[in-house]
């Protein structure tokens, strides 16, 4: 549970004590102006020296906080975030070492006063402090690894004169306590840069926490993509679910089949080069982000057609092909031959443990008007049940994808129809009607579930809509303890028929902090109008 | 290559031909927009009856010019003759809810001349800020802003905003709303607001501007004279939408000025005083009006030549609140199918093309009194951050 701080009352009694907070407003160093009453009595003198709660500022909400009125300042050109005696990590880390650099900036950066100033110490009466010491404890910190889904981000961080300390098991939860860490840190209506004595204990509640980019139908540069993986560092967010490519377009530059992106991307210049697919995972990794692609088949894939001939179904009127194709074709010998080169460069071009391979949305009507698919589904005996075809295919692409040892996600479809999935294959519930229930079949069946049903940002409507997905509970379905811990976690998507990198970023922030904080807070941090508060002034803070 | 097609004369000049003279006035509801755009061998012509029209015409000929894969920019032989259907085409800006700065405005007003919108609606002050620096009352926005160093327009900013509007043929007309969503107006003016009660004592809080007071109509008067001379155009917009009566009736001094003029319980008639008295206010400056509709709902006394601002929405009651402004005799503008700031999924675009301003009941002399419409774009979620996807 969660200790609420007290403000400070005086000069005395500065205990490391719990007071209940007063309801006065607050008025923080973020916000302009004053309240609009006409009338209103100053604020006292005291009220006016005071800083913001520093808990109205922190976003996700830690499983455990326990703050102090107790301040310390800390001058720009003094402090440092430094690797502590003892840590399993030194300046060999190069993840740590971005990170203290990155940290730094997000503190001080804006502020020109990282040269020496002038007035002297004794001028404030707050203790400084002087460093921020890392403490990774693993013998194996992970600095040169990729962040896996059973990676620690666990810490601890303690923030006392004249050193702070944050210790962390894995350099994933450094990350993690960095991002708390530099919302301790306010600057008060001098420019003075303080923090709060304080203790948090902080870990995620569920370990998948991703966000969904689409980059097919419409194509997002680098930058856009980078400046969200920074948003999510700020939300604590672990996985780039990136949807590259679709119907629409496909913009992978693949090594071993150049012609799909040639063929199929809008244009040459709206591509990923393996080059920028290296920049995304490396700038990913640094942030303690995953990137699991995901190449959806064997629907969505009219891009492929244009640059691998024969790979899609022709469809057909009576005896005639129409011209026109459906999914990837599940009779060919060469599908397979094609998917097993295909993969066998995506496993190594992503080092994730997982790759999504969809599976949703597979629309039969093409392989039905196909006769030498008709005959293929009698020779198998599969009557007119199509779903068993789709099953046939998904199965085959999961054992060649497993067999380069990556593990599986799919969208739940491949569930529904009853494929046959390998006993670590996650399935993906996405379809909003009912999905309480979905989440009950999968996790019963013994799968690993990942939620995404109640966040589709896409779809906008007017008003406060964040209020709603931070409402949702991922653990209201009926199912077992055992089975509630199959749910590992949530994905916000962002699908692209109406994004691009004009709106894609005010599109999907902050509503999608909403979603971040549910996922790594405690169930029981529900409560709307604090959520408000620190919502607010963690978007500032964002821009 | 073959199948180029060959170029003809290379075009080298475009010329603009404009009838009446007058570059350095303003634009105003009466201004000609027509043009006619002749493009044919080795001559482009635009003509126009005033400067308005070269301007939008020169938007349609920056529209013509094409590129091919070489690069060659080209033009088809093209002839036009256009003009617009209405002559208030605006876009509302609310500047209160959100401060935006200067250059989100000044972009705003490219992209209107783009799309040939004519109007800037500027809902500059609201309930949560002031941001308007006056000259005559200076603490309306040291009070009232949300940070008066840095979220205020400046006289030079307004001037550089009309003036940027100006040479893209588009009005400004400021909207100063009152006496509804006038909070912000308190802290900087003691007095306006009427306090409201709880019981026999004032609460604290405030609510619309205080109707009674001679020191209202001194202060509306000297803040609409600075209004009038500083927004150089014919109109102002005097707002006059959602006045909450609560305060007004919670007020121990309101209720026996309403027993003492006899309205009753009739709260509409203590606001239509107070509006009547600001449009002589603004009369007698030499400016018209544009008002929101509750002031047309509310049987205020309006001058002949009033515009009326239709912008409720609820299963299109606003069709039937066309016919009726219009009947009445009034002037009206459209708004109320195009609140913009409502998003929703999808290509909802296509809601605000379909509609189509005129489909109401009435003669064609009721017709002829719509000027045109505006798109809104309030400011509760809107800042600089999103402002410009969210409208275009």
């Amino acid at each position: 549970g969660r200790r609420i701080m007290g403000r400070a009352m005086g000069l005395a009694g500065l205990l490391l004590g719990l007071v209940l907070v007063p309801a006065v407003l607050v008025s923080t160093s973020l916000r302009h102006g004053a309240p609009r009453t006409e009338g209103e009595a100053e604020p006292s003198g005291w009220e006016l020296a005071m800083d913001a709660i520093p808990e109205d500022s922190l976003w996700p909400l830690p499983q455990w906080v326990r703050t102090n009125p107790r301040q310390l300042q800390l001058a720009p050109s003094r402090f440092q975030l430094v690797h502590g005696a003892g840590s399993s990590a030194g300046p060999g880390c190069g993840l740590l070492q971005d990170a203290f650099r990155r940290y730094y900036e997000y503190m001080f950066g804006h502020s020109r006063r990282r040269r020496r100033g002038r007035r002297p110490l004794a001028a404030r009466a707050e203790p400084e402090l002087l460093q921020l010491q890392v403490v990774v404890e693993a013998e194996d910190p992970g600095c040169d690894r990729h962040p896996l889904l059973t990676s620690s981000e666990a810490y601890h961080l303690t923030v006392t004169e004249p050193v702070a300390v944050l210790k962390a098991y894995e350099v994933w939860g450094a990350l993690r306590g960095l991002e708390t860490f530099s919302q301790l840190v306010h600057e008060d209506d001098y420019g003075s840069f303080l923090v709060n004595e304080s203790e948090i204990n902080d870990f995620p509640r569920f370990a998948h926490r991703g966000v969904l980019l689409d980059t097919s139908r419409h194509y997002l540069p680098l930058k856009s993509i980078l400046t969200n993986l920074d948003a999510m560092a700020f939300n604590k967010f672990n996985v780039l679910h990136w949807h590259i490519v679709d119907d629409q377009s496909f913009p992978y530059q693949s090594i071993c089949f150049p012609e799909l992106s040639d063929k199929g991307a809008y244009s040459s210049n709206l591509i990923y080069t393996p080059t920028d697919v290296r920049l995304v995972i490396e700038y990913a990794r640094l942030r303690g982000i995953r990137v699991i692609p995901e190449f959806d088949t064997p629907g969505h894939t009219q891009s492929w057609g244009k640059g691998q001939k024969d790979l899609l179904t022709p469809c057909y009127n009576e005896e005639q092909p129409t011209g026109s194709f459906g999914p990837v074709n599940p009779i060919l010998n060469t599908t397979y031959d094609f998917m097993t080169k295909f993969f066998k460069e995506i496993s190594t071009v992503f080092p994730d443990a997982y790759i999504h391979l969809g599976g949703d949305e597979v629309d039969f009507s093409c392989w039905k008007s196909n006769p030498r698919v008709k005959e293929f589904m009698k020779k198998q005996g599969f009557g007119s049940d199509y779903a068993k075809l789709e099953s046939y295919y998904v199965q085959n692409i999961l054992d060649i994808v497993s067999s380069y040892n990556k593990g599986q996600i799919v969208w739940q479809e491949v569930f529904d129809h009853k494929a046959q999935l390998k006993p670590d294959t996650a399935v993906q519930v996405w379809m909003a009607s009912n999905y309480a229930h979905e989440l009950s079949s999968v996790t019963g069946a013994g799968f690993t579930a990942v939620l995404s049903a109640p966040w589709y940002l896409d779809y906008i409507s007017y008003g406060q809509d964040w209020k709603k997905y931070y409402s949702v509970e991922p653990l209201n379905f009926p199912g077992s303890e055992k089975q509630k811990k199959l749910l590992i976690g949530g994905e916000a998507c962002l699908w692209g028929e109406f994004v691009d990198a004009t709106n894609l970023t005010p599109r999907l922030w902050p509503r999608a902090s909403a979603v971040g904080e549910r996922l790594w807070s405690s169930r029981n941090v529900t409560n709307l109008q604090d959520a408000y508060k620190r919502l607010t002034n963690h978007r500032c803070r964002m821009l | 290559a073959e199948n180029e097609p060959s170029w003809g004369t290379p075009c080298t000049e475009l010329l603009v031909s404009i009838s009446t003279p007058g570059c350095d006035g303003f634009p105003s509801l009466d201004s000609k927009e027509s043009y006619k755009l002749s493009i044919s061998k080795g001559s482009i012509l635009l003509s126009a009856e005033a400067i308005w029209g070269a301007l939008r015409g020169l938007e349609t000929f920056s529209q013509l010019v094409g590129r091919d894969e070489n690069g060659t920019y080209y033009i088809n032989e093209t002839e036009i003759v256009d003009f617009p259907r209405f002559p208030h085409r605006g876009l509302l800006l609310d500047t209160s809810r959100h401060y935006l700065p200067l250059r989100a405005i000044l972009e705003t007003l490219d992209v209107m001349a783009y799309n040939k919108f004519n109007v800037f609606h500027w809902h500059i002050v609201d309930d949560p800020s002031f941001p308007y620096e006056s000259s005559t009352f200076p603490e309306l926005s040291k009070k009232g802003a949300f940070n008066a160093m840095t979220h205020v327009y400046t006289a030079s900013d307004v001037r550089t905003v009309i003036e940027h509007a100006r040479l893209r043929g588009i009005r400004v007309i400021a909207e100063f709303d009152t006496p509804g969503h006038t909070l912000s107006w308190g802290p900087g003016a003691p007095g306006l607001l009427t306090p409201c009660y709880m019981g026999k004592d004032p609460s604290g809080t405030y609510g619309p501007i205080n109707p009674i007071p001679n020191s209202t109509y001194q202060f509306v008067t000297s803040l609409f004279q600075e209004i009038s001379t500083v927004f150089p155009d014919f109109f102002l917009h005097l707002g006059g939408d959602e006045v909450d009566f609560t305060c007004w009736k919670s007020n121990p001094e309101i209720r026996a000025f309403m027993k003492k003029m006899g309205f009753g319980e009739n709260y509409k008639k203590l606001e239509s005083l107070y509006i009547q008295r600001l449009l002589d206010v603004v009369s007698s400056l030499g400016k018209g009006y544009i008002v929101w509709q509750e002031v047309f709902d509310n049987d205020v006394k309006l001058r002949p030549d009033t515009i009326i601002h239709v912008w409720k929405e609820n299963a299109m009651q606003y069709v039937k609140e066309m016919a009726n402004v219009t009947r009445a005799g009034y002037h009206a503008l459209l708004s109320a199918p195009w609140y913009l700031n409502r998003i929703s999924y999808g290509q909802d675009w296509m809601e605000a093309y379909k509609v189509e301003p005129l489909n109401f009941e009435g003669v064609p002399e009721q017709k002829a009194l719509v000027m045109g419409g505006e798109a809104c774009m309030w400011g509760e979620y809107v800042d600089v951050t999103n402002l410009t996807p969210r409208l275009w």
